[in-house]
């Protein structure tokens, strides 16, 4: 389960995110939707401290997983980071073959097994449906891939080490429609195992694959519940101004 | 209107196509010009130009190599018979020697007597060779026979280990002390910047805050703009007694000083050109990383430096090319010994700086000029080798999508 507790995040003197609560079950699909610049990116990146790497941030209130505030001194951000997998924009994968890319995670992790190894990546290759499109080149560069097979290989990579939570930054925003239906089946898939938060852009994205919805706009959350009732009869006007495209 | 800016336009055509022209053949006439000198040497014969040497006309002797004639006269063979048919001990005989044989007086009022006398002496000794000018030989004498020289052949010059330009009669060509110095010094000049330029290119591009970054970076590319000449000073009279006086050497102008110096100098081309090629490094890259539990430390040996590889490669290159090229620094504190290098800790003579102080001693179309010409072809194909196989590795590299 992941809480967020009056949250305030600031980039320099601009205040980014304004006292957001939140609850998150374990095993769901939540999504984040809202204008461009509302700060749910920001708001998805404080789960795994991404935002640690911006210099000039301020962060005030708690973010919990599973029982402990992901920011206090005793966490280890690399433990952090490997329980909490994130997939970017952007296809992001390394210079390096589908193998070690799909690797790279345990490697950093110590993991020496190569029998081990190898059994990961191909049971986190098909469970981000690309085993039976990759098998027979796993030595090839991950170059060689389309952008939506390299965003299935990035899901991969991250489903390698076994997090229990999955973040996604608009992961299908850059890809075509065949691809995109391809990551939103995965997500379905992957909710069974994972607790899956999912930023986007795309209102119909939001409606098809996540169980919650949360509205975002200037750095309030201004509603959050389930993605039925947010598309169906959202209960403040904001939010149905945006969802039937009045801005945004 | 129109057709005045049509005109100009192919006008400007013309003249950057002709100045792109004029550039390509100025280089190629300079390469031409450097490989015809160069090559020359290969016509000279082995003996200094304007002498011939001279033996009995009973010797057998054919022709004899310029190792050979430089180590008859240096007493190193002292018997005929191990360089021909002929038996008996080897007399090296030189023209001032005369002098000491005849009074003054009876070589006449213009040494007009002089090519007589040396007929005579050359005729009495069946097992002398002479070595003198060409306008006193004995040419009218039936018992005196002037020995043909070999040309100096390539393989002398690649393989021979003494360089003695200026040696009399044979000046020896040897290069290959010069070309080992000169692969020896950049060598262990980037084997010691590379270490420390990749050292601080990491922390300047990973670890470095912005502030020292920008008061870094500036500094370093400052070191780059000194002159040679300031750091061979440097050299001079800071490092080499530094170094004479740590290691308890005889002499301080050693390989070592050398490459230390040439590592000082590339360090700024490695740090600023490594650093650049680990900036660039996209963020999404960096982030993957990151996010999947890598340590700082980690994400930057597994991803930024492969990401990085051809541009370090590109640094390494520029590095040794500065460092193989470089003159003034490595004159200063080499000791320019032309030995072939058994330790780091030794003098040693490097291509660039045999170069610099023997051309100004060279008169310019003999033997001696053309062997420094020579020289300078062999530093131009060495560099070539190096930039061609970097590009080469560089793009291997990148289809393999490192």
């Amino acid at each position: 389960m992941i809480q967020a507790k009056d949250i305030n995040f600031y980039y320099g003197d601009f205040h980014a995110l304004k006292n957001i609560d939140i609850e998150m079950e374990a095993h769901t699909v939540t999504a984040f939707i809202g204008p461009s610049g509302c700060g749910k990116s920001t708001f998805l990146r404080l789960f795994n401290r991404m935002n640690d790497l911006i210099g000039d941030t301020r962060l005030t209130g708690e973010c919990v997983i599973d029982g402990e505030n992901i920011y206090n001194k005793s966490v280890q951000v690399d433990d952090l980071r490997k329980k909490v997998g994130m997939v970017f924009q952007k296809p992001n994968p390394f210079p390096k073959s589908i193998f070690e890319n799909v690797a790279y995670g345990l490697r950093v992790n110590d993991v020496r097994d190569k029998a081990y190894i190898t059994q990961r990546v191909e049971e986190s290759l098909q469970a981000a449906a690309l085993w039976d499109e990759v098998k027979d080149k796993l030595k090839k560069s991950a170059f060689e891939l389309s952008g939506g097979q390299q965003q299935r290989l990035c899901i991969a990579r991250a489903l390698a080490i076994s997090p229990s939570v999955l973040l996604m930054d608009e992961p299908a925003s850059a890809l075509d429609p065949i691809s995109t239906s391809k990551i939103e089946e995965l997500i379905h898939v992957l909710k069974k195992d994972y607790t899956i938060v999912i930023v986007t852009h795309n209102m119909q994205q939001a409606a098809r694959v996540s169980d919650k919805t949360g509205f975002f706009m200037l750095g309030e959350l201004i509603e959050h519940d389930d993605t039925k009732k947010i598309f169906l009869k959202p209960e403040k006007e904001q939010t149905q101004n945006y969802i039937t495209g009045r801005f945004g | 209107m129109k057709q005045f800016r049509q005109i100009a336009e192919r006008m400007a055509k013309v003249m950057l196509t002709l100045s792109g022209g004029v550039t390509s053949l100025a280089i190629l006439l300079i390469i031409i010009f450097l490989f015809k000198e160069g090559l020359g040497l290969f016509n000279s014969a082995a003996v200094e130009n304007g002498y011939a040497l001279c033996i009995h006309s009973s010797n057998p002797t054919q022709q004899l190599s310029p190792w050979q004639i430089k180590r008859i006269f240096d007493w190193e063979i002292t018997d005929w018979s191990e360089v021909s048919e002929k038996k008996g001990e080897i007399t090296p005989f030189r023209l001032d020697e005369i002098f000491a044989m005849y009074p003054e007086d009876e070589f006449g009022e213009d040494y007009e007597l002089l090519p007589q006398k040396l007929g005579e002496t050359i005729a009495q000794n069946p097992n002398i060779i002479a070595f003198l000018p060409e306008q006193y030989l004995p040419n009218g004498n039936q018992s005196v026979k002037v020995l043909p020289v070999e040309n100096i052949n390539i393989a002398d010059f690649f393989g021979g280990k003494e360089w003695l330009p200026t040696a009399t009669p044979s000046p020896q060509f040897g290069a290959l002390p010069l070309i080992m110095g000169t692969l020896w010094v950049s060598f262990f000049a980037i084997l010691i910047a590379l270490p420390f330029g990749l050292g601080v290119a990491i922390y300047m591009s990973e670890l470095a805050g912005t502030r020292t970054r920008k008061f870094l970076k500036p500094t370093i590319e400052l070191l780059a703009g000194i002159p040679s000449v300031v750091y061979g000073f440097f050299g001079l009279v800071v490092l080499v007694p530094l170094i004479q006086r740590t290691l308890n050497l005889p002499v301080g102008e050693t390989a070592f000083a050398g490459s230390l110096i040439l590592a000082i100098m590339a360090l700024p081309t490695i740090i600023t050109i490594a650093e650049d090629a680990m900036r660039s490094t996209p963020r999404a890259m960096r982030e993957a990383s990151l996010a999947l539990g890598a340590t700082p430390w980690q994400t930057i040996y597994k991803v930024i430096v492969p990401h990085a590889s051809s541009g370090i490669m590109a640094a390494v290159v520029l590095g040794i090319g500065r460092a193989i090229g470089e003159t003034m620094a490595v004159l200063m504190v080499t000791g320019n010994a032309a030995v072939m290098l058994t330790s780091l800790f030794q003098s040693v003579r490097t291509i660039p700086a045999t170069i610099a102080a023997e051309l100004g001693e060279a008169p310019a179309g003999g033997a001696h000029y053309q062997s420094l010409f020579l020289l300078g072809c062999i530093l131009f194909v060495i560099t070539m080798i190096i930039s061609a196989s970097a590009e080469f590795i560089a793009k291997k590299d990148h289809n393999k999508g490192i």
